[in-house]
């Protein structure tokens, strides 16, 4: 549908790949982790492995939650944009095929948060 | 000596006051009504049940606003805040002053633009008393807030803070989006979806909130503000009356955009939610009791009055019932997360609130939220108060960091996404992911607060540079309500243990 609009409406999306420096968002959640409020979005560059997306960016927002140290990152499973995904951890996040906005979930089989 | 004129002919010499015009014909005068698809086959049909009159208009406000400012002063002079029940109210105070009251002064320029720009004088009449009524109350909310902004943080740069800060990023754009659609959508918005079917949600959760923790300056305002907010909801409903009845075409526009605003104002409300059921140390009443009767029961039967021009209550109704149970915990948790870039304190409920919170939702608080926030409890006892350090993932529409919930797993986040021209976009339900989806041109380019801030338009990199770019005074205006000037103030004035050192607020 287009826009109710008294006359053009020009498509100007502010958000754009272009406007973020070199960098792409991505945002990562913790599946059923909620202490961490909502998945958590950074400015990250396409070249940068996958490996320093867990070992150094994803501790920042999850490293609080107490089950964080009993994550086993070997059995851990992910999804990408929504489709299973097995990541490389040399490879990029481009190589990887994780664009800008994308979303990266994660799962920590028998860890499954603080619930009562 | 002419005869004094009967009301009716008195009422109708001093409102329809326009013309057929004919140097410029009527659709280039008023070239704005008829774009958005609303037909409309006779003016004069609008009926404006308060028939009032500028010059009663001013008499009767004049003198409401004598009283009601007298009452202010008096709360004044007599150091009204320090009858309240505990300096955690304040907190609802500053929300409402960042958050509400610039939604007034919102209004009062939409209704404004309204009253210039239907066709029908009956309509314009309507819009341009509303327009001033908002004015007032945006006035009176400032000046009632002044006294707190004296004697607490986090009230100094409310208007500074609306424009930049993520949270209020929710209402403001909320009533962009409203300003920015035309007359008609602009009246089933605000008109009918705010003011008719919501706005008890607002206000009475506020002002029964100020009541019950002893700020009757805030009290007086709500009191002062009844008689307005009754004709505002009168001239909601009578548009949408209007709508309807004019042209069976106008039933499925009319449709679409209630859905859309009531969910709108819905997500605008989760901040209320929380508001009441966590920032209230004394609590009228829960979020999910407020919305049962204000909702569920009033809304229903507001419905029900309306199925017969074939309107249907929207069909995401049932997310919100269940949602009920679950909006406020989970709109606390965001705010206590990202405590350090608000202008508000948070903090989690001692065992008393806890209880009352388990007793007011026995289906969920124990089981989903009390161990989260027992732990967030005990972790910032042992001095180890958590903040997030991060920037969280915002619904595209609604602009609230996406920490809802699906309907029907409390324990998973909700994620939706649409592609359009080629980018993701990302949404908390499916609602908002609607609205998106019916008008992505209008949602592609708003302004996203996280993303903002890594393109580097909020003062640079890192959280300090950003909080000076909203101009927070540092440590005292953001973080927990324990350890902020406000407590130690409090204590300090009140005696309370506790109290080491602070000294009154200089600003
Ligand atoms: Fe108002
Ligand atoms: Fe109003
Ligand atoms: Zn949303």
């Amino acid at each position: 549908m287009a826009v109710t609009a008294i006359g053009d409406y020009p498509v100007l999306p502010r958000d754009g790949v272009e406007n973020f420096h070199g960098n792409q968002l991505v945002a990562v959640g913790w599946d059923h982790h909620l202490m961490i409020d909502a998945p958590m979005a950074f400015p990250l560059p396409a070249g940068m492995p996958f490996a320093a997306l867990v070992g150094e960016v994803i501790p920042v927002a999850y490293s609080p939650h107490p089950e964080w140290e009993k994550i086993d990152w070997e059995a851990v499973t992910w999804t990408l944009d929504g489709e299973a995904f097995v990541p490389n951890m040399e490879a990029s996040l481009e190589e990887n095929g994780i664009g800008h906005k994308s979303v990266i979930r994660f799962v920590t089989p028998g860890l499954d948060g603080l619930w009562g | 000596m002419a005869n004094k004129l009967n009301m009716r002919d008195r009422y109708k010499l001093m409102t329809r006051l326009g013309w057929e015009t004919s140097y410029q014909p009527m659709d280039k005068v008023f070239p704005y009504d008829s774009y958005e698809g609303i037909k409309i086959k006779d003016w004069d049909a609008w009926e404006d049940p308060f028939r009032m009159t500028m010059d009663a208009y001013w008499k009767y406000q004049g003198e409401k606003e004598k009283k009601l400012y007298a009452i202010m002063d008096a709360f004044s002079q007599s150091n009204g805040h320090l009858n309240i029940s505990d300096a955690r109210y304040v907190n609802a105070l500053k929300l409402f002053l960042q958050g509400v009251s610039p939604l007034e002064y919102q209004a009062h320029r939409g209704f404004a633009r309204q009253g210039r720009h239907f066709t029908g004088e009956g309509a314009r009449v309507a819009c341009q008393m509303q327009s001033l009524d908002e004015l007032r109350h945006v006035q009176t909310q400032i000046h009632g807030m002044s006294h707190f902004n004296k004697y607490f943080d986090g009230f100094h740069d409310f208007a500074h803070w609306h424009d930049r800060v993520w949270y209020l990023s929710v209402p403001k754009s909320f009533f962009d989006d409203a300003n920015t659609a035309g007359p008609f959508e602009f009246m089933v918005a605000i008109g009918f979806s705010f003011e008719y079917v919501l706005t008890n949600l607002l206000f009475v959760p506020f002002m029964s909130g100020a009541a019950y923790n002893g700020d009757m300056s805030t009290v007086s305002f709500g009191f002062s503000a009844q008689s307005d907010e009754a004709r505002h909801m009168t001239l909601g409903l009578e548009a949408i009356r209007f709508m309807l009845e004019q042209h069976e075409d106008n039933v499925p526009i009319v449709q679409r955009w209630i859905d859309k605003w009531l969910w709108r104002g819905y997500k605008v409300l989760s901040l209320v939610s929380a508001m009441m059921d966590y920032m209230l140390p004394e609590s009228p009443m829960s979020w999910k009791e407020a919305w049962e009767v204000y909702f569920e029961q009033n809304g229903g039967a507001l419905f029900n009055d309306l199925a017969r021009y074939g309107i249907t209550v929207p069909d995401y109704a049932e997310i919100c019932t269940k949602e009920k149970e679950h909006l406020s915990h989970q709109v606390w948790g965001i705010l206590y997360n990202h405590t350090a870039a608000a202008a508000i304190h948070t903090w989690m409920p001692d065992d008393a609130k806890m209880n009352w919170l388990s007793e007011k939702y026995p289906d969920t608080f124990d089981k989903y939220y009390r161990p989260r926030f027992e732990y967030w409890r005990d972790q910032a006892e042992n001095g180890n108060r958590y903040y997030s350090q991060t920037l969280p993932l915002v619904c595209q529409t609604c602009q609230i960091p996406m920490g809802f919930t699906e309907p029907d797993d409390p324990t998973q986040i909700s994620y939706r996404v649409s592609e359009y021209n080629g980018d993701k976009y990302h949404f908390c339900s499916d609602p908002c992911k609607a609205i998106f989806d019916f008008e992505p041109e209008k949602y592609c380019h708003a302004w996203m607060p996280p993303q903002q801030i890594f393109q580097g338009n909020c003062g640079g990199e890192g959280l300090p540079a950003v909080l000076e770019h909203y101009k927070f005074n540092l440590g005292a205006d953001n973080m927990d309500y324990v350890g902020s000037p406000d407590e130690a103030n409090w204590n300090l004035w009140k005696g309370l243990n506790g109290s080491v050192s602070g000294d009154v607020k200089a600003s």
